[in-house]
């Protein structure tokens, strides 16, 4: 059956579904983008169970809650419709995101604090893995057929612009007060800020119908009794849901995570360019990446699902390794030449309490108009102690290059390219999905294996791709900074030999109702 | 296409076999580390990602090289 609506009704049916998304992408983001800020707030290094709290915020949340997440809601969107379902995995989510910005600090109320905010963190988690099975099926169940990859990139595109909103308002708020009043409070509104678009979509979503695919199978009572067990329990359904994970599903997961996530922390930490210039970087890449979500999507309905994905595979195999080595080469300084004569260097005593510590600062000007700015902080300690300064732990230094305008417009470039790989491999994927999968078990057997691949073998993306980074500098290797790129190198390809040997033509139309 | 799939349903158990060799690898030192961080990721690698990707890989292959990704077995009965 083809739900063949109006060009009107089916951009309501959009909006409805990618805000929603979207929303729920910013309120995931920005408890990243504030990660420094939560972790001085509520879970205090000092404190070894706090910090071991914070751990579990991070690694619980982004990567094993998820798929839990997927189960639960999956399970009750097969049961009691799309639109209900996911209409709670948006609540869920925007309340959670709002409390945690009211929840007071570990300097407050003690261990309650951390305790609060993981427990928030979890169900943010929980709701992120519901929500995006639910919109990616609703939006497909109610387009018609041939046009199922476009509507659905709209909720993929949700994704780029919900980082994308997350660290505009970030920036807003930080750069709209003093650090100090950004500090004490100010932080909180990005979290505050997530009710008021919570309550727009959720008005949205309010007023619109149920799926009319589930709706007909529920008027004919076709829908599951245990979606559970239909999907997993079942030899023929399990096949497809393992062919999905291997195939498109780690393969978008992997490749996604790098253009996003992987690049940012690499210019941070490897490159070690300035936050600010990177986050005008990932902007403004992120923007430019953004429309090929849905240029992608509609050439999937043109000609396959399967050619588009593997074109973003085999692209990201191919050239990773190229564009981090072209990243990594654009701030090289061995590579310039430092102009001797206008280097710069300061030095200032700052007593924070009783607190003092010592700050030298030199900038280093470089041929190309790169800028070194190098500060290290000696920590004496409260004056008049004898030891104060002596240990070595007591001295930290931080390095920040700022890169030209053509270098920083060079990586600009070079992250657009990932995101686009990242867009091949996202846009056709909901609507291959949701046509491996029948309307009875769609929401579970797609929310599983999406989790899955994009939480658990994306999500542990930066933490292997540290370690294989971390050995081979260990080991000597002039090419340490590329090393990482392994791990999803290995997966693309994996999953490219999955997807052309294994996904059929007569596959990605099983189920076009 | 089938006897290729099958063929490579051999590789994935293969591979299966692999990946469960260097995520112990990885992850007992992890697990055994002390450090809070360690733990964690090391439950992570050795009791969530291995067995999803030890056992699911192995189920694939087992799967291909039981002819269920044939073209005649795309249709449920």
């Amino acid at each position: 059956m083809y739900i063949d609506k109006k060009k009107g009704s089916m951009w309501r049916v959009v909006a409805a579904s990618a805000s929603g998304t979207l929303i729920e992408w910013y309120d995931f983001f920005i408890f990243g983008s504030m990660a420094s800020i939560l972790s001085a707030k509520f879970f205090p290094h000092t404190n070894p169970s706090a910090a071991f709290l914070s751990i579990l915020a991070t690694f619980g949340a982004g990567f094993v809650v998820r798929p839990f997440g997927g189960i639960i809601f999956g399970r009750l969107g097969d049961m009691i419709g799309r639109k209900y379902t996911f209409m709670v995995t948006l609540l869920l989510m925007g309340v959670s995101t709002c409390l945690i910005g009211l929840v007071p600090e570990y300097e407050t109320i003690g261990y309650l604090a951390p305790v609060l905010v993981l427990v928030l963190r979890l169900l943010q988690g929980l709701a992120l893995g519901g929500e995006y099975g639910g919109a990616a099926t609703y939006v497909a169940e109610h387009s018609k057929k041939g046009t199922r990859g476009f509507w659905t990139s709209w909720i993929q595109t949700s994704a780029s612009i919900g980082m994308l909103i997350s660290l505009a308002v970030i920036f807003i708020t930080r750069h709209s007060m003093s650090s100090e009043s950004f500090d004490a409070w100010g932080w909180r509104i990005p979290f505050w800020a997530s009710i008021f678009m919570i309550y727009i979509s959720y008005v949205i979503r309010r007023r619109m119908s149920e799926s009319p695919a589930f709706a007909k199978a529920k008027s004919e009572g076709a829908t599951s009794k245990n979606p559970l067990k239909e999907s997993f329990g079942n030899r023929y359904n399990l096949k497809f849901v393992l062919l999905a994970l291997f195939g498109p599903v780690i393969a978008q997961g992997v490749v996604w995570y790098t253009g996003h996530f992987y690049a940012m922390n690499f210019m941070e930490n490897t490159m070690v360019v300035d936050s600010g210039q990177v986050i005008t970087i990932m902007v403004i890449a992120l923007l430019l990446g953004a429309p090929f979500y849905t240029l992608f999507g509609w050439l999937s309905d043109k000609i396959g699902r399967k050619l588009v994905l593997m074109a973003g595979m085999l692209l990201a195999i191919l050239f990773f390794r190229p564009i981090y080595r072209s990243m990594y080469q654009t701030v090289d300084l061995t590579k310039k030449t430092e102009l001797t004569s206008k280097a710069i260097s300061a030095s200032e005593l700052y007593q924070a309490e009783s607190v003092l510590d010592s700050i030298y600062t030199t900038q280093k000007f470089y041929d190309d108009g790169t800028i070194l700015k190098e500060v290290t902080t000696i920590h004496l300690g409260q004056p008049g102690t004898s030891s104060m300064g002596k240990d070595k732990k007591d001295i930290s230094t931080t390095k920040a290059i700022t890169v030209p305008s053509s270098a920083k417009w060079k990586l600009i470039f070079l992250v657009f390219i990932q995101i686009v790989f990242g867009t091949l491999t996202y846009s056709p994927l909901a609507a291959f999905l949701v046509e491996l999968f029948p309307v009875r078990i769609r929401y579970t057997s797609f929310s599983v294996p999406y989790n899955v691949g994009i939480g658990i073998m994306g999500g542990l993306l930066p933490a292997v791709s540290v370690f294989l980074v971390t050995n081979a500098k260990k080991m000597g290797d002039t090419t340490f900074y590329l090393q990482g790129l392994w791990y999803p190198i290995v997966l693309a390809a994996v999953s490219l030999v999955i997807t052309m040997l294994y996904i059929t033509k007569k596959m990605t139309a099983l189920h076009t109702d | 296409m089938n006897t290729v799939r099958k063929i490579f349903g051999v590789i994935w158990i293969l591979f299966a076999i692999t990946c469960a060799y260097f995520l112990i690898i990885f992850g007992v030192p992890r697990f055994t580390s002390g450090t809070q961080e360690g733990i964690v990721f090391g439950i992570i690698i050795l009791f969530i990602l291995m067995p999803l990707t030890v056992v699911g890989l192995a189920v694939f292959g087992y799967y291909s090289v039981a002819g269920e990704y044939d073209e005649n077995k795309m249709i449920d009965k």
